[in-house]
């Protein structure tokens, strides 16, 4: 055995050894990758599946669909016990809509503001919409509760959509805030050099390239509005109140016997619209929740 | 695009905001900041008008309303007690527990009543937020950690932790309120039969575990982008130096997303401190779970002065808490919105 050989086998088995290193270090990333699926994914799983389930198998616990129905669809739209979730999706809808209209209206021109130009007071801005974004909704419903009461609001969709702006438009404004500042604006330079007017350079450069970064705000706006449930739950009556409260309120034929699997399927009818959405545009989404930081 | 989840580079000064290229130094500098600001007080008054309609006014009037006392039948006594103003015997009698007393004056106030939860209900807020902040904090990091590694299937993990996140809240506590269902799944898979909405520290147990689920994606996306914000040649240099993986972590990591993660903490903090959905629905609010916002609504229908007098109470607390992380624990909010490009991409 030459001094060669020897040292050939020794490399060998130094490699072999960082190899099996590095082959054990992937392989507990993919069993914490496995854990993080598992956490994230069983209970909305679990919802689903329950959904689909006939109702006398509420507590199976085949992890696969057992016994499928569309039933719990049916019974999820079915009023006859009180419940009115179809009218509560389409007040979600509505409220949703309008209220994320009314902020990115309002906040687009704030948010331009905010990240192009410069003047004093504008930490102060920024300091007071981020301080309205955490701002705890139970400290607004008291005195809206009176005054609503007082002007005859209780029930009506104006005294949910008010209410919402509050922490819908602060998060508009800094998230829109964030992409706005990562924008190419010397493409506005560029095409003014090139003889647009600004107006033009607006509507032709900037326009365009802003149009995913609205639109990603409007996907958050519009999930934390179809999120909200504190406003709604004391400010909603029975012909206005959105998904949220209904299916908190969920009633089934017998007031001791809680209807999970109608409840499920509400749940999933409720979630599968914005789970798609937040699937499509996962990589805007990711990017627009951490930017503006707010739920 | 810089909004792409990758390794950013260039760092703008933290002046805030893109200097306006077209902006030389000198001459007309002044006469360009004051059309700027006369440009920007244009365009920000829609929304300042707009908050101080739907938050500044609202805040006011509550704590208008804090300082008079309720007209009406006292739920308590069942004495008629007239309006007019209160002073401070609202947050008073809040902060001491203490109710109107058949022929004026107070006593404290009976077991069950609201007035008597008042030092239970801040402790179980405050308990909520310690614990689920703490849990997020640690399984948020761990997920950032594993999901900022190259592995298959990586961009799959980080579209499944946005589910829980997509769930509204309200759905959320159905759900777990029918997984931790007495014959529900959770008791299967761990062959107990505890009744988890029955007791106090099941009930309790309950609340974190959901609301833990729910939020920590959110916990785990933001310091994952503030993981993202470290150059991997940092780590390189570290490697060559001979530091451990424990070593990097402490001396690298850390302190690099430490601006992320503070802002992050913060923004959960303050979230868990309003807490209500989610015990509201699950336990009602039994069994200790009832916390300050909860408390707040019960009161809404027995008074509307007393409610907004604790309403202001629960804001003063979380205003305080938010201080305390701004001024001494080193959460530049502003900072990191202003400072282009700060971890928070």
């Amino acid at each position: 055995m030459t001094a060669a050989t020897e040292l050939r086998a020794k490399q060998d088995r130094g490699r072999k050894v960082a190899q099996n290193r590095e082959k054990w270090a992937q392989g507990r990333t993919y069993i914490s990758a496995a854990v993080i699926l598992i956490w994230c994914l069983a209970p909305a799983y679990w919802m689903v599946v329950t959904a689909f389930r006939n109702v006398g198998f509420t507590y199976d616990t085949s992890l696969l669909p057992t016994h499928v129905t569309l039933d719990n669809f049916i019974t999820a739209f079915d009023t006859s016990f009180g419940n009115r979730f179809g009218q509560a999706l389409l007040n979600s809808v509505f409220i949703g809509v309008t209220v994320t209209v009314i902020s990115l209206v309002i906040g687009v021109f704030a948010a331009y503001a905010l990240a192009r130009l410069n003047f004093r007071f504008k930490y102060l801005v920024l300091g007071f919409i981020l301080g309205a974004s955490m701002f705890p909704g139970v400290a607004l419903i008291t005195p809206l509760f009176q005054l609503f009461t007082n002007i005859g609001w209780i029930g009506t969709y104006q005294a949910l959509i008010i209410p919402n702006i509050s922490f819908v438009l602060p998060l508009t404004v800094y998230t829109m805030t964030s992409f706005f500042r990562e924008m190419p604006w010397e493409l506005e330079e560029a095409a003014r050099v090139d003889g647009c007017t600004q107006g033009q350079a607006f509507r032709k450069v900037i326009m365009p390239l802003a149009a995913p970064a609205i639109f990603t705000t409007a996907i958050l706006a519009f999930i934390s509005s179809w999120n909200e449930f504190l406003i709604a739950s004391q400010l909603s009556n029975d012909a206005t109140q959105p998904v949220t409260v209904a299916i908190a309120n969920f009633a089934g034929a017998q007031p001791q016997q809680i209807p999970y699997t109608a409840i499920m399927a509400a749940g999933t009818i409720v979630t599968i619209p914005l789970v798609i959405l937040v699937l499509i545009f996962q990589r805007k989404i990711v990017a627009g929740l951490t930017a503006g930081a707010v739920k | 695009m810089a909004t792409e989840l990758g390794p950013t580079s260039v760092k703008e000064p933290a002046s805030g905001g893109t200097p306006i290229h077209h902006a030389p130094k000198g001459v007309g500098e002044d006469n360009r900041i004051a059309s700027q600001g006369r440009w920007a007080s244009w365009l920000l008054a829609p929304t300042v008008i707009a908050l101080a309609i739907v938050i500044v006014y609202p805040i006011i009037s509550a704590i208008v309303m804090s300082f008079e006392k309720d007209a009406g039948l006292d739920p308590v006594t069942g004495l008629f007690t007239a309006g007019g103003p209160a002073g401070f015997s609202n947050y008073v009698n809040w902060i001491a527990q203490q109710c109107a007393a058949p022929g004026g004056g107070t006593v404290a106030c009976p077991p069950g009543t609201l007035g008597a939860q008042f030092w239970s209900a801040t402790a179980t807020t405050f308990f909520f937020t310690v614990v689920t902040v703490t849990l997020e904090t640690i399984l948020g990091f761990w997920m950032a950690l594993i999901m900022a590694r190259t592995f298959k299937g990586r961009s799959l993990v980080r579209a499944a932790v946005l589910v829980p996140w997509a769930i509204p809240t309200a759905v959320t506590a159905q759900l777990w309120l029918f997984i931790f269902a007495f014959e529900g799944i959770a008791n299967k898979l761990f062959n107990t039969t505890i009744l988890w909405t029955g007791s106090e520290w099941p009930a309790k147990w309950a609340v974190i575990i959901a609301d833990t689920w729910k939020t920590t994606p959110f916990m785990a996306l933001l310091i994952l982008a503030g993981l993202q914000m470290i150059p991997a040649e940092v780590y390189e240099a570290a490697k060559v130096d001979g530091a451990s993986a424990w070593q990097r972590f402490r001396m690298i990591t850390l302190p690099l997303v430490k601006p992320a993660l503070m802002v992050a903490i913060l923004f959960r903090t303050l979230d868990a401190l309003r807490m209500f959905d989610l015990p509201y629905i699950l336990t009602e609010g039994s069994n200790n779970t009832t916390t300050l916002s909860i408390l707040v609504i019960n009161q809404i229908r027995q008074g509307f002065n007393a409610a907004a007098a604790l309403s202001t109470i629960t804001f003063i607390i979380i205003f305080i808490v938010a201080f305390i992380f701004v001024r001494f624990l080193g959460a530049n909010v502003v900072e990191q919105q202003t400072g282009a490009g700060k971890g928070k991409k």
